[in-house]
C-alpha cells in the first residue's frame, strides 16, 4: 500500500485534485451511517457521504493518452467538444466519457484511424448508479488496440427514463452478444441492434436483474439452531 | 419498456402448419420416413441443451437442408447463476470463491484476473511479493494445460475416440496433483487472493512439480501420436470449421482460434503481468485457420506451459521462505492455512496467538475476515491470457468493502458467437467439431 493512497473511499488522491475543485462526473453512491446498522445511538447514524468517481483530468494526461485524444478530437472536428464530455486518467487507464449520440462516430474513428486502430471492443459492461440522477445507467466499452498495444475505455451514461444508446454492432460485430447481455441485465436499449433479445435470462423474464433495485433473492437458512438471513438481508459493513 | 423484445429462442419457421417431430433417440428412421413422406428437405433440429458435446448446457438450433447446415443459432443462459450479482453482496476477498466457479475448467484464471483488478484499484500491484507471483504463474500455467487437455480430450471423445479422452484426463489429473498439493483443492481453489496467494507451498511441492512434468509430457506425446497423423482424425478436422483472420477480428476472437489464423496475439507477451516477461516461452501460431491447427496449437501451448512450469519450480526453490502475501496487514489475510487433524484450517500457531495472547490480533482478524478491507472508489479493467482467450474483468468500487460491479469478459462467451460462421454451409456432423474447437465452458459463458 503506497502512502499517498486514500483508503477511506473517495478516490480523489490519484488525480492530484482536492475535493470540491472539480465537477462530479459520476456519483457512485451516497453512504449513510457509519457502521451499517440502523438506529445506532452514537450519532454516526446521521452521517451522509457522497462517493464519486475520480474527476476529470487536466492536460497533459501522460503516456500515449494525449496523442490519442488529440487525434480523436481532430477527426471529430467541431463535434469534438460535444462528443467527448470528459477525459479521465486514473490508475494508469484512460476513460473517455462520450455523449451517446456521438458514440458510433467515436467508435468508427477509434477502429479505423491508423493512429488509433482499436480493432477490438472487449464487450460492454453495464453499471447502475441509482444515486446519479439523470445518468443512472452507464455502458462501459473497453477498447483494445492490437496494432499499438493499448487499451482505453469509452463510457456512455443515460438515464433510467430514456435508456437508449445507439448500437455499435455495425462497427464492432463482436459486440452483438455483449449488447444483448447488457440489455438483459440492465435494460439499456441498444438502438439499431439486429436482434436485441434477452440472452441469459428466459425470454419472458420480467425486470433487469443486475440493477441495484433488483433484489438478490435467497431465503434464510438455519445453521446450528440460528437463523442466518439471506445475503442481501445481512448486516452490511460499509 | 414499451418496445416488444424479439425472442432469441422463438420459432424458426413462422408457418404454424409446419409439421413438428419430437425425437427421443432410436426413432430416427420413423422420423426420416415421415419427413420423406411429406417431401420435406428442410428440417429444423434442436440440439441440446443436454448433449455430451456441448461442454455444459448449450442449446444449438440448426436448420438443415438434407445434411447441410443452412442456419445455426446458439441459445445460452441455461447455466446462468448470477455470479456477478452475488459478488456485489460479498467482500472483495469472498468474491474469489465466486468467480473461480465461472469457467470451472480453468478456475485459476478468473481468480488471477479478479485479484489483478483489485490490486490495481488498491494501487498495490508492485507490492505483491515475487514468490506470490511465481505461484500465480505456476497455477495459471497448470490450469492452462488442464484446460487444453480437456479441450483436446473431450474433442476426441465427441468424435468417438474415447482413448484420447482418458489419456488427456490422466495427464490433467497430474496437474491437479500439484494444484491440490499447494492449494488444498483440485478445482475452484480460491487460492489466488487480493495481495498474494492463500498459502505457501508445502515442503514437497517442488519435488512433486519436477516429478509430474515428465509424466505430463509423456501423455502429451501420446496424445500427439494418437491424433496428429491419424487419417480419420485428419479427415474430420482438416479444413473444417475455418475462420480466417478477418473473421476473427470482426468477431473479437482471441486465444488459440485467433492464433490459428496467424496473429500471434497473446496477452502474456503483449501486456505482461505477474512477471511473465521474465519467463522463456514461445507463442505457437499457425495459418491454417482450421480445427486441426487449433488442436496442434493447444498441444504446443501445453509444451510451452510445461517450460514455464519448470522455470517456476526453479524460482520457487530460489525464493524458499519468502512472503506470499503483501506486507500490509490491513489487506493481507491474517492467517496462513494449514492441515490439522480435522482438515484444513487456520494455522494452529495463529489460533494460539489470537485466542491466548493478543486481544488486538483477535479483533483485527475478526474485522478483516467478516468486514473485509475497503477499496478506494474508481474503476479498472484488467485482462490476462486465459486458456481460451482474452479474459477481462471490469471492476467498480464505491469505496466500500464489496464490489459495486464486477463484470467478466469470458472469452468463451465472445468466441461462441462464431458458431454460426463456423458451421453454416457445412455438414451437420461438423457442428460437433466446431463446438469442440471453440472450447468454451458454459459455466463461464453464462456466469
Amino acid at each position: 500500500m503506497s502512502e499517498s493512497q486514500d483508503l477511506t473511499g473517495t478516490g480523489d488522491a490519484q488525480g492530484g485534485l482536492q475535493p470540491g475543485e472539480r465537477e462530479t462526473i459520476t456519483l457512485i453512491n451516497v453512504r449513510e451511517g457509519m457502521f451499517g446498522a440502523q438506529g445506532d445511538t452514537s450519532g454516526y447514524d446521521l452521517l451522509v457521504k457522497p462517493v464519486e468517481m475520480p474527476g476529470a483530468t487536466e492536460r497533459p494526461y501522460g503516456e500515449w493518452f494525449d496523442g490519442v485524444v488529440d487525434v480523436l478530437e481532430e477527426l471529430l472536428g467541431e463535434d469534438a467538444d460535444a462528443a467527448i464530455e470528459h477525459v479521465v486518467v486514473d490508475r494508469g487507464e484512460l476513460t473517455l466519457y462520450v455523449a451517446r449520440e456521438h458514440l458510433p462516430a467515436v467508435a468508427r474513428h477509434l477502429r479505423d484511424d491508423q493512429d488509433l486502430r482499436f480493432e477490438m471492443c472487449l464487450g460492454v459492461s453495464g453499471v447502475h448508479y441509482p444515486a446519479d440522477a439523470g445518468r443512472e445507467l452507464h455502458a462501459v466499452y473497453p477498447m483494445q488496440s492490437i496494432t499499438h498495444n493499448r487499451r482505453l475505455r469509452v463510457e456512455v451514461a443515460v438515464s433510467e427514463q430514456d435508456p437508449h444508446i445507439p448500437s455499435i454492432t455495425g462497427i464492432y460485430p463482436m459486440n452483438n452478444w455483449h449488447e444483448r447481455e447488457t440489455w438483459d441485465f440492465f435494460g439499456i436499449v441498444f438502438d439499431g441492434h439486429p436482434s436485441l433479445a434477452r440472452i441469459e435470462m428466459p425470454d419472458d423474464w420480467v425486470g433487469h436483474p443486475q440493477r441495484k433495485d433488483y433484489p438478490l433473492g435467497g431465503i434464510p437458512v438455519e445453521y446450528k439452531g440460528a437463523e442466518i438471513p439471506s445475503p442481501d438481508n445481512r448486516r452490511q459493513y460499509r | 419498456m414499451t418496445q416488444t423484445a424479439p425472442h432469441a429462442t422463438g420459432a424458426f419457421v413462422e408457418d404454424p402448419d409446419a409439421p413438428e417431430y419430437s425425437a427421443y433417440g432410436g426413432d430416427w428412421s420413423e422420423i426420416a420416413d415421415e419427413a420423406a413422406r411429406l417431401a420435406q428437405q428442410r428440417i429444423v433440429v434442436n440440439m441440446g441443451p443436454q448433449h455430451p458435446s456441448t461442454h455444459g448446457v448449450l442449446r444449438v438450433m440448426l436448420e438443415l437442408e438434407g445434411e447441410v447446415v443452412t442456419e445455426t443459432r446458439a441459445g445460452i443462459g441455461y447455466l446462468h447463476t448470477g455470479i456477478e450479482k452475488n459478488m456485489e453482496y460479498r467482500t472483495w476477498t469472498q468474491g474469489v470463491t465466486f468467480c473461480t466457479r465461472m469457467d470451472y475448467v480453468a478456475s485459476m484464471s478468473q481468480e488471477a484476473v479478479y485479484c489483478m483488478g483489485i490490486e490495481k484499484l488498491l494501487g498495490i500491484t508492485d507490492d505483491v511479493p515475487e514468490r506470490a507471483n511465481i505461484l500465480r504463474v505456476l497455477m495459471l500455467e497448470l490450469t492452462r494445460i488442464g484446460s487444453h487437455l480437456v479441450a483436446i480430450g473431450t474433442g476426441g471423445n465427441e468424435m468417438g475416440a474415447t482413448t484420447v479422452m482418458t489419456t488427456a484426463f490422466v495427464a490433467r489429473e497430474d496437474t491437479f496433483r500439484v494444484i491440490e498439493n499447494i492449494s488444498g483443492l483440485r478445482t475452484n481453489n480460491a487460492y489466488i487472493r487480493p495481495g498474494g496467494v492463500a498459502q505457501d507451498t508445502p515442503e514437497d511441492a517442488v519435488a512433486l512439480i519436477r516429478k509430474v512434468i515428465p509424466q505430463i509430457k509423456q501423455k502429451l506425446d501420446e496424445l500427439a501420436d494418437l491424433q496428429l497423423e491419424n487419417p480419420i482424425f485428419k479427415g474430420r478436422l482438416q479444413g473444417v470449421a475455418n475462420l480466417d483472420l478477418a473473421g476473427c477480428m470482426a468477431l473479437g476472437i482471441t486465444g488459440p482460434i485467433l492464433r490459428s489464423a496467424g496473429l500471434p496475439y497473446d496477452v502474456r507477451k503483449a501486456d505482461p503481468y505477474f512477471g511473465y516477461e521474465t519467463y522463456d516461452f514461445q507463442v505457437p501460431t499457425s495459418t491454417d485457420a482450421d480445427a486441426y491447427s487449433r488442436v496442434v496449437l493447444r498441444l504446443e501451448e501445453c509444451y510451452e506451459s510445461l517450460k514455464i512450469v519448470a522455470q517456476c519450480a526453479d524460482r520457487l526453490e530460489a525464493t524458499e521462505g519468502q512472503p506470499v502475501m503483501v506486507a500490509d496487514k490491513k489487506i493481507a489475510w491474517p492467517a496462513q492455512l494449514s492441515v490439522g487433524s480435522d482438515g484444513q484450517g487456520n494455522s494452529l500457531d495463529h489460533i494460539r496467538h489470537i485466542m491466548g495472547e493478543s486481544m488486538e490480533s483477535l479483533i483485527h482478524h475478526f474485522k478483516l475476515v467478516t468486514e473485509g478491507f475497503k477499496v478506494p472508489a474508481g474503476q479498472v479493467y484488467s485482462a490476462i491470457e486465459g486458456p481460451k482467450g482474452l479474459l477481462g474483468v471490469h471492476l467498480v468500487s464505491d469505496g466500500g468493502t464489496k464490489p459495486w460491479r464486477a463484470h467478466f469478459r469470458d472469452p468463451g462467451f465472445n468466441n461462441l458467437q462464431a458458431l454460426g460462421i463456423l458451421t453454416e454451409g457445412g455438414q451437420v456432423a461438423d457442428v460437433v467439431v466446431a463446438i469442440a474447437t471453440i472450447d468454451m465452458v458454459l459455466g463461464g459463458v453464462d456466469r
